[in-house]
Order: C-alpha cells, then sequence, then structure tokens
C-alpha cells in the first residue's frame, strides 16, 4: 500500500537486514524492506514520516568501514547495505516536575550529573539523522545558556542515536528536553496578549455575542461572517 | 527523473511572472459545484449505509462500515463467559491513546486526583500530534477573538459544527495556550521575545496560528510526554484496545487490551474510560496514501459503536490538498499548508494555476483531482499523478532564507532525497489527512454512552464538514482537558461497575437479524503492509 508498484520489473538490490541477506526493490526505505522481506514490525515504527524518533537505524554500506546513522522510515536501501534497528537505547532519565525544581540551571547537573562529562569527542554530532549540533546542545546546557539549547535542539526526534554513541554515557536528547522545558517555565514570561484574553473571556466580556450567534443559522452566520 | 525535470522548467519560467498573484476566491456555488463533481465525500459507489448499531441507515464509506459491522477479536456470542474477565489493573480513569489528546487527558484527571492508567497501541506520543506541523490556532491577537474564529471555524465547517463544542473550543483556547507555556512548551515568539508569533492559515480571516516553526506537534508532544512520565501515571505502552467492557445496563466499566509482546489479554476495570486513539488515514479509505502515522486505524469508532455510542459526521474525511506523490517513498507525506500561506503556488502540467490555494482544503483538493481526472496532472515514475507545487515562490516572495528558517522539517525531508525545495518545485495529490467525524461528544466529552469520554480525531462534530489548519492541537489540547476532569469528577460519584462484555451478544444479534456476516475483526489495530510471498527464482 506504502509503495506503488508498477508493472516494470524491479532492479533490485542485496540488503542485509539484521544480519540475514535478502533480494528487494531498489528506491525503497529501510522500513519498506523490512515489509518487503516480511518482518511484521510494531516496535521501530511510528510516524513514517521522520519527526517520530521511533525508527533509529545503523548502517554500513558497500566498500565503505563508516557507521551510517538514519531514521529507517527515510533512509534508502542501496546494494550492498547492511543494516539494522535500533528502536531503543537505554538511557538514564531523571524524574523531576518542574514546579518543584528550585533553580533549573543549577539543578541541572543534580538531575544529570553526567552532563558535565562531555570530552568534545564529536561522536554525538556524527551520528545525529536530525543533523543537531548535539555537542554544543550539551555545553550550552550545563553553562545555562538555555535559549541556545532550544534553538540547537527545536528538531530534535528523541531517537536516541545520541545515546549510543556517547563516550560519557549521557543522553544529550534528554538533557535538551530538560533545559528546554526549563526555558519556558522559568526564563521566559508569558505574554500579556495571552493573559489578557484569557481575562477577557472569563470576565464575560463577549457573552452578548455569544447570545446573537449561538442561535444563528447558517444563512445568519454566512451574514456574520462577511464582517470580517 | 528527466521527463519530471524537463516538465518543471514551466513552472520556473513561471515563477516571476506570477510573484503575488492571488486568483480570485471561488463563489459559494461554484465551490458546492467543485466539491460534489470532484471531492472524494461525493463519490457514491465509495459509500454505503451502516446496518447495524446507533448509526443504521446513514451513510459511510465501505473501509468504516466495515469496521462497525466487523467481529470483536474476542469472537461473537460468548457474552464474556469464555474470557476471565478478572482485572490485572483497577482504576479511576483509564485512558486509550498516547497522542496528544490522551496525554492532556491523563494529565488533568491527575491533577484531579484520580488514579490513573494511560494505555496506548505503540509508544507514548506516537501519533498524529507528533506531526503536525502547520501550528495551533488560538484567538490571542487584539485584533482577533473568540467569536471571529468561531465563524472562520464555521465557515470551514460548512456551517455544520456543532456550536456548544465549537465555543468551547474558541474560549477555551488561550487558556489551553497558558496551559502549554507553563508545561514549557516554546512558540515561536516575536522579535522582543514578549509576544507570541502569530501566522496566517487557510481559509481564515486573521492570522491566529501559534507555530514552533514547522515542529509544532512534536514540541508538544516532546513536552507532554515528559510531564506524563514524571506524573504518578501508570503507562501501558504497546497494548491496544480490542474491546471496551461494559456493565448489564451499559456503561461503560473498563477495557480488554491486548499485551502485543505475548499476545495476552489484560483487562481493566475504570470508573471512567476517555478513548483517545486519534483517527483513521491508515485504514487508506477509497485507496488513497495518508499523512497519518502507523496506528491510525480508527480504533475508537468500532470499540464506542459496539457499546452503543453514536458517530457523527462518518460519511466526511479530509483530504490534505498537498500530499507528496514523489518522490515515491514519501507518499501521502504532508507539505504543511504553511508553505501555501507563505506563497507557494499551484501549478498544472500547462504551468497554468487553477485554484486559490489559501481556500478550504477540501476545494483546494477537489480542484487538484479536476485537473489530474482532466488530464492536465503530471504522472511519477511509480505510476502516480500529481500537480506542481512551487515552492521557490515562498523564498522569492519573503526573501531568500525564509524556507531554511521557517519550514527546516521540510527542507530536510526533501533533501533525503535531493531536493532541493528551494530552487524545485514538487509534485503533489490530495491525501488522506484527518477524520472530519467520529464518535458523538457533549461539551465534557462524553459519548452518549454512560462513563465514556472521547477526545482528540477520534470524537466527531466539533470540525463539522471540514477542520480548518490548526484546530486540530487546539482540540487535542481543550477536549482532552475536559474530558480528562470530566472523567475525573464522575469517577468521585461512581463505584466499580461490573465487568461484562453483553454488548458483543447484542452486536451478534443485530448482524443476524441484518443478515449480515463481518467481513473483518474490528477494531484492525495495524495496517497490514508485509509482503508474504517467497521470492522466485529466475
Amino acid at each position: 500500500m506504502l509503495t506503488q508498484t508498477t508493472t516494470a520489473v524491479p532492479t533490485m538490490v542485496m540488503v542485509e537486514i539484521m544480519g540475514k541477506k535478502h533480494q528487494v526493490p531498489q528506491g525503497i526505505t529501510v522500513i519498506q524492506a523490512m515489509w518487503y522481506t516480511g518482518h511484521e514490525l510494531i516496535r521501530g515504527i511510528g510516524c513514517l514520516g521522520g519527526v517520530c524518533g521511533a525508527c533509529g537505524t545503523v548502517y554500513r554500506t558497500k566498500n565503505s568501514f563508516e557507521l551510517k546513522n538514519g531514521m529507517g522510515c527515510s533512509t534508502l536501501v542501496e546494494d550492498g547495505m547492511s543494516v539494522a534497528m535500533i528502536p531503543h537505547y537505554p538511557a538514564s532519565q531523571a524524574r523531576y516536575r518542574m514546579s518543584e525544581l528550585q533553580n533549573a540551571k543549577e539543578d541541572l547537573v543534580t538531575y544529570y550529573p553526567e552532563a558535565a562529562r562531555c570530552v568534545n569527542c564529536n561522536a554525538c554530532n556524527r551520528v545525529c539523522p536530525q543533523g543537531i549540533d548535539v555537542r554544543t546542545s550539551v555545553w550550552c546546557a550545563v553553562f545555562g545558556d538555555f535559549q541556545e539549547v532550544a534553538d540547537l535542539t527545536i528538531n530534535c526526534n528523541m531517537c536516541g542515536l545520541c545515546v549510543s554513541r556517547c563516550v560519557a554515557d549521557m543522553a544529550p536528547n534528554l538533557i535538551a528536553l530538560y533545559a528546554r522545558r526549563s526555558l519556558g517555565v522559568f526564563y521566559q514570561l508569558r505574554p500579556q496578549a495571552v493573559l489578557e484574553r484569557i481575562q477577557e473571556i472569563e470576565q464575560g466580556r463577549y457573552a452578548l455575542e455569544w447570545e446573537k450567534i449561538l442561535p444563528a443559522d447558517e444563512k445568519k452566520l454566512k451574514e456574520l461572517c462577511v464582517k470580517f | 527523473m528527466d521527463d519530471l525535470k524537463s516538465l518543471q522548467k514551466i513552472v520556473d519560467d513561471h515563477r516571476e511572472s506570477g510573484k503575488g498573484q492571488t486568483l480570485p476566491l471561488l463563489s459559494p456555488e461554484e465551490r458546492d459545484t467543485l466539491l460534489k463533481q470532484y471531492h472524494p465525500d461525493y463519490r457514491a459507489d465509495a459509500y454505503r449505509p451502516v446496518r447495524i448499531g446507533p448509526n443504521a441507515g446513514e451513510k459511510t464509506v465501505h473501509e468504516v462500515a466495515d469496521l462497525l459491522e466487523g467481529q470483536s477479536s474476542l469472537g461473537s456470542a460468548s457474552g464474556g463467559k469464555e474470557i476471565k474477565l478478572d482485572p490485572s489493573y483497577t482504576v479511576d480513569v483509564l485512558v486509550i491513546g498516547g497522542g496528544g489528546a490522551g496525554c492532556a487527558a491523563a494529565l488533568t484527571a491527575r491533577e484531579q486526583g484520580a488514579t490513573v492508567l494511560l494505555a496506548t497501541k505503540l509508544r507514548v506520543g506516537d501519533a498524529n500530534t507528533v506531526m503536525a506541523e502547520g501550528g495551533m490556532q488560538a484567538a490571542i491577537q487584539p485584533e482577533d477573538s473568540p467569536i471571529r474564529h468561531y465563524l472562520d471555524t464555521m465557515r470551514g465547517g460548512h456551517f455544520k459544527n456543532d456550536p456548544q463544542l465549537l465555543k468551547v473550543l474558541v474560549e477555551e483556547g488561550p487558556a489551553a495556550v497558558k496551559w502549554l507555556l507553563d508545561l514549557g512548551v516554546l512558540f515561536d515568539r516575536d522579535e522582543t521575545g514578549l509576544n507570541l508569533k502569530v501566522r496566517s492559515g487557510g481559509a481564515t480571516t486573521t492570522p491566529r496560528l501559534l507555530t514552533c516553526r514547522d515542529y509544532t506537534g512534536l514540541e508538544i508532544m516532546r513536552v507532554l510526554k515528559d510531564a506524563l512520565i514524571n506524573e504518578d501515571i501508570q503507562i501501558l505502552e504497546y497494548s491496544p484496545t480490542i474491546e471496551l467492557l461494559s456493565d448489564p445496563a451499559g456503561v461503560c466499566t473498563g477495557a480488554v487490551l491486548k499485551n502485543f509482546d505475548n499476545n495476552q489479554l489484560i483487562v481493566v476495570a475504570a470508573k471512567t474510560v476517555i478513548l483517545a486513539t486519534g483517527g483513521s488515514g491508515r485504514l487508506h479509505i477509497q485507496g488513497f496514501p495518508t499523512s497519518n502515522h502507523f496506528g491510525a486505524t480508527g480504533d475508537a469508532l468500532p470499540l464506542a459503536y459496539r457499546l452503543g455510542a453514536k458517530l457523527r459526521f462518518m460519511d466526511t474525511f479530509q483530504y490534505h490538498p498537498t500530499g507528496v506523490s514523489y518522490p515515491e517513498p514519501m507518499a501521502g507525506i504532508l507539505v504543511t499548508e504553511g508553505i501555501r500561506a507563505a506563497g507557494a503556488q499551484l501549478l498544472n502540467i500547462k504551468g497554468d494555476r487553477f485554484i486559490n490555494e489559501m481556500d478550504t482544503r477540501d476545494v483546494v483538493a477537489a480542484a487538484i483531482i479536476r485537473e489530474c481526472r482532466e488530464g492536465r496532472g503530471i504522472k511519477t515514475p511509480a505510476g502516480r499523478v500529481g500537480v506542481w507545487l512551487d515552492i521557490p515562490m515562498v523564498d522569492l516572495v519573503n526573501g531568500e532564507g525564509t524556507l531554511e528558517k521557517r519550514f527546516p522539517n521540510m527542507m530536510k525531508q526533501f533533501s533525503r532525497y535531493s531536493i532541493d525545495i528551494r530552487k524545485e518545485p514538487v509534485l503533489i495529490y490530495p491525501t488522506l489527512h484527518y477524520q472530519n467525524g467520529g464518535v458523538q461528544i457533549d461539551v465534557d466529552g462524553e459519548s452518549t454512552v454512560r462513563n465514556l469520554f472521547v477526545a482528540g480525531e477520534a470524537s466527531g462534530g466539533l470540525h463539522g464538514r471540514n477542520r480548518l489548519m490548526g484546530n486540530s492541537l487546539l482540540d487535542i489540547i481543550v477536549f482532552g482537558k475536559r474530558a480528562g476532569k470530566a472523567a475525573a469528577q464522575r469517577a468521585k460519584s461512581t463505584s466499580q461497575g461490573q465487568l461484562s462484555l453483553t454488548h458483543l451478544q447484542n452486536c451478534q444479534t443485530q448482524l443476524k437479524k441484518a443478515g449480515l456476516v463481518p467481513r473483518t475483526v474490528s477494531p484492525v489495530l495495524i495496517p497490514d503492509y508485509v509482503r508474504r510471498e517467497e521470492p522466485v527464482s529466475k
């Protein structure tokens, strides 16, 4: 269903999936190759659109020693590829309630002491399928520049591949999430416009208009729409 | 490939002259004619009346009718006699579904002091929420108002929206924004950092969309999931619900889940149940590709229906105008409406524009289908068809760097297939995107079955016959929270009811009376894409 097949005979490529060699059509993704070869996927599958982080995948390509990473839903197979999926990677995840933090910037190293252990090896940056400057985000988190963390990591899909390669055993994605949430909760002002509108509504500012609009039939509603 | 490259030249040639040109909106009569002729909702042969249950006699698509007339995987006439209904979990509130609506419901129910179990088919966060790119509507601007939001949404929904539900949505919008900010959601801000940025969306009369670039759903989902796992809420992942439970009077009292790891049943006794299982794009209604996540198989529909809950608007689905039709691995994936709002134009094979890009989604989708059906579409190597979406126009209109800054996700997704959307148009065709209807609810999210609440895409009525961009993210927060609160409060005054499957016997009787043999087991849980033939050696 996901891939339309034409009557033309597809070119086949050899792909090693989780240690077994298979022939699959060229031009399909790793996940589609798994379906093609009979794998029923429950883990390692989510949005199929590259943003949910469920289908973290590691692979090597023909004649290259380099270990590569991508999302299984948007990585194309190629001849001679060897691939394995990592739907989950063990990570140390702190337990906290935002409302109970005293000083979010100082507390970071209480919840994630390993954050200070970065040795600048840069493995996280090489592994990130989203192209995030993970290493800088970790340092910014440690130094309390949460705004920079937020800007750097907006597209983090929480796949956890960075955790799999970190020599300091940390989970940079979870550290970034802590910093991002703290930034919003403690270091950004609540917009006045939002607060004022909430108050207006609570005080019944629109009550009279609702009396007119709620019972309106389609014809009347169309007339009201013209106003805007 | 070369073919497409040469065909796209006509789009490049049009760009300079087309800049800033707006096509007039269609008149109401023209819209009606276009929809009736080309929108999939009007294809008579795709529909049939449901023959049993609370909506008997009403039409829906075959794919949904099959689910509603389907067979429970617990069998039919047993009435629960063969299945031991000893609960493994006993809670106040059972939330089914781990997307935005489910998380908002669970957090709110817990806040009210209820014991909460959240059970979900895949992982928490595996939901359409995470993919929402366009943003979230909320009337927070001084020149805007809940009234204006109401009227815009009504017009988008063809004036069929439930007035009471819609009033709640628009009035609680600003408070929902604050709730998210308080959890740590980082909406885009203006240069001063003091105000939230608002953007335009399709068919809205004023900018009202709050965004986190084109990762709005991802940002909201990341935060909700983190908030959820840090609360005292039990979570069961990889445990889809296969049947609801009721007492002999038909009041909902719990659910039967299936543990995907060992295929064993898990019985949950709950004073109230909240269904937040999302939409149904993975049913591939009328053969359409879909933008939906892997688990979007409309599970709430048969579950609630068998218990006697009434559905609404099950004859209308949203086909998002701009789903990718090339490259093939991206087929069905969404190109956000925000791109059209920022100036991207639609062109047919002749390089002609054919519709105002900012008309409602159903109208734009119908116009694209018309172009393709009448031979003005472009064929892809895989045999699909589409029209051009001239994305580079966005940078031409708004200045270089706009795409990179505002649509990094879109850039990245296409770049994986060596397509640079700053320089090249892409091929798009409508993709099955949203279930406009669903289980009927009142303003507290309760269905017509007592103690069964429904929130988010699984529910129906709020969006009328066509949902506006940005109203879904707001829906899941506002109604997720309302359902969570109401379910928790109801649980306080309710004692745990008896667990039975008597409703299955009723369904069986109705099926028999109608002379129906179920065509499928429902809910289907997982779409079946697995190829089972052995390769033939040449």
